[in-house]
Formats: structure tokens, sequence, C-alpha cells
């Protein structure tokens, strides 16, 4: 397990999911566990509850997981992907409410420097102001 | 309800979504991302796969079967927010109902579970505008004593007024709220889809009573 927070990034497009989990690795390695997805079931632009939840599985440790999402759909799936977990898990995840791509890198950065869920997310959070 | 019954229920209301999943997308373009009527098909079609199943089981874990179909299947918000409505009537709902309270009882925990999922109450050009007044319909219905055609066709006239009450509505909750006074002028697609779902449901029931 990672003694860092790690990242999950959620958004209705592959595409964007994808680039920014990019970019969060440019800045911070190999450090922070970092898993993303994008997608409805059939492929298309929207999300997936079962996928949301495989990517928050494939990274929870004990420090926990910081979510950043897309648009509302993005939040809702993730919500109910959070209610599927186990209940020893579901006290770990947090959705930070900050834009997708800074959020994601501020988060990560944060992360990476052993800040806690809390840190993580109010970190990533300042920038919605 | 006879298994039968309870398989018209579930034609009915996969048939209306089919056949209007053009106009929800029209709609839904509009003043949202024009993905409803195809995310909601998908839904639907998953439902439709489940049918004889579903139509066996009593009412908890048929709702609950049904909603969890919805949210691991639609792949937008409307997965989680229809998901939740059923899977928590699937939580209120007795084995068989019984009576007009029941089912009101029923439905009135599905709409928290819409109101606490979606972070939305009436007034911001939802689905909750058309589910609301229709729970209301019914609850008045019961209070006046009338008989089930008479809270059928209540529940539909509040099902309708609802939906044409969100036209003006400027949105405040989800996609359309970024088009902020633009939003105002059409239909919501998410209360249009309850409105179809909810005259698909008190037809049949019309017929089977």
């Amino acid at each position: 397990m990672s003694e860092h927070v790690a990242i999950v990034i959620v958004s209705h497009s592959a595409d964007v999911a994808k680039g920014t989990a990019d970019m969060v690795r440019q800045m911070v390695g190999d450090e922070v566990r970092l898993a993303w997805t994008g997608g409805d079931p059939d492929g298309g632009l929207g999300t997936d509850v079962a996928k949301i939840k495989d990517a928050i599985e494939s990274v929870v440790g004990e420090p926990g997981v910081a979510m950043l999402v897309d648009l509302g759909g993005a939040e809702t799936n993730s919500e109910m992907a959070i209610e599927q977990l186990d209940d020893g898990l579901q006290d770990k995840v947090r959705i930070c409410n900050a834009p997708i791509v800074e959020g994601a890198v501020m988060a990560a950065t944060e992360a990476s420097g052993g800040g806690s869920l809390e840190e993580v997310c109010a970190t990533a959070e300042e920038l919605s102001g | 309800m006879s298994p039968e019954q309870k398989a018209r229920l579930i034609d009915a209301a996969v048939e209306t979504i089919r056949s209007n999943a053009d106009q929800l997308t029209e709609l839904d373009r509009a003043i949202g991302d024009g993905d409803h009527g195809l995310n909601m098909k998908r839904g639907f079609e998953a439902i439709a796969e489940e049918r004889d199943a579903l139509a066996e089981l009593p009412w908890p874990q048929a709702f609950q079967k049904a909603g969890m179909a919805l949210v691991m299947k639609v792949g937008g918000a409307s997965g989680p927010l229809y998901g939740s409505l059923l899977m928590q009537m699937g939580k209120a709902a007795p084995e068989a109902f019984g009576s007009l309270d029941e089912v009101i009882a029923a439905f009135t925990a599905g709409i928290e579970a819409v109101m606490k999922r979606g972070k939305s109450t009436t007034g911001e050009k939802t689905m909750l505008d058309v589910l609301v007044p229709v729970n209301e319909a019914l609850k008045a219905a019961q209070a006046n004593g009338g008989n089930g055609p008479a809270a059928l066709a209540a529940a539909r006239q509040a099902a309708d007024e609802g939906l044409a009450a969100t036209n003006p509505m400027q949105a405040t909750k989800g996609r359309a709220s970024f088009l902020g006074e633009r939003s105002i002028g059409h239909d919501d697609p998410g209360a249009t889809s309850s409105r179809l779902l909810i005259h698909a449901v008190c037809d049949v029931l019309e017929t089977s009573a």
C-alpha cells in the first residue's frame, strides 16, 4: 500500500481523463498512485460506475483517495461508486470540489509531499475559490 | 400484482423510453449534453433484458434490481438519479402493495433519495418538478378518499402540469444551469422522461385495476 494519498480522475471523456493523468505523472512521477477512467459503459462520452469503482479499488490504501471529477454525472456516478465500496473503504475516499485538470495536478503535488487526504483536497479546492 | 402485470409495467416503461429516446435527446441537446435519450434507452434496455426475472420478484427486490441496472448502465447523471429513486422505493416497498398509502410511502422515500443524490429540490428545472407534484396529487387523492382511477387521473395531470412548469424555469442544477437565462423556454429533459414514465405506469395500472 502506498504511503501517499492516491488520486483518481473521472471524466466524461477517456481522452481528458488520460491526458489529465499524463499531466499529473509529469508533475509527480510514480510517487503517487494514480488511476483514471472516462467514458460510459458503451465507450461514448459519460461515466461508468463499475469502472469508477475499479479505479478506486486499484489505488486505495491507508492514506485514502482524492477524486477529481468533471461535470455532474461524473460526480453523481462517483458518489454511487463510493457507496458500493466495502464499508471500511468508503470513509477513505473523497471527491474534491475543484476543476479536474488543475485540481488533479495540485492534489497530486500535495499528496506527493505527504499531505493527508484532508490537506490534499483542501489544496485542490483552493482553486475553486 | 401478478408477474404478468409486473411484466406489462416493465414493458410499458421500456417502450415509452425507446419510442421517445430521440425526443429526449433533442431536448437535452438544447439545454444539456444531448445524451439523455441515449442514456435512458441504454438503462431501460438493461431492464428489458431482465424483464422476466424482475417480474417474478417481490417489489423490494424488483425495484432494487431495476434501480441497480440503471445505475450501472446509464452512464450519465440520470442513472444514479433514477436508480436511487427505484432502489429507495425498493427499500420502502412492501412485498405487495395493498393500498395507495403504501405506494405513496414508497414513492416519497424514492423522491427523497433523488433530492439527496441530486442535491436538488423543486423549482430547479429537474425531474423533481414532475415527481413531487405527482406525489402530492396522490396524497391529495388519498386524503379525498379518491378511488384508483381518480388517483391515476390526478397523477397524470400533475405530471403534465409539472413538466409544463419547467419550461419557463431557469435551470440551477445540472448542465443546463451553465446556460443561465438561456435555459428558459425549454422543457426539461429529465422532467420529460419522468412524465413519460408516470404516464406509462398509469396507463398499465388503469387497465389492470
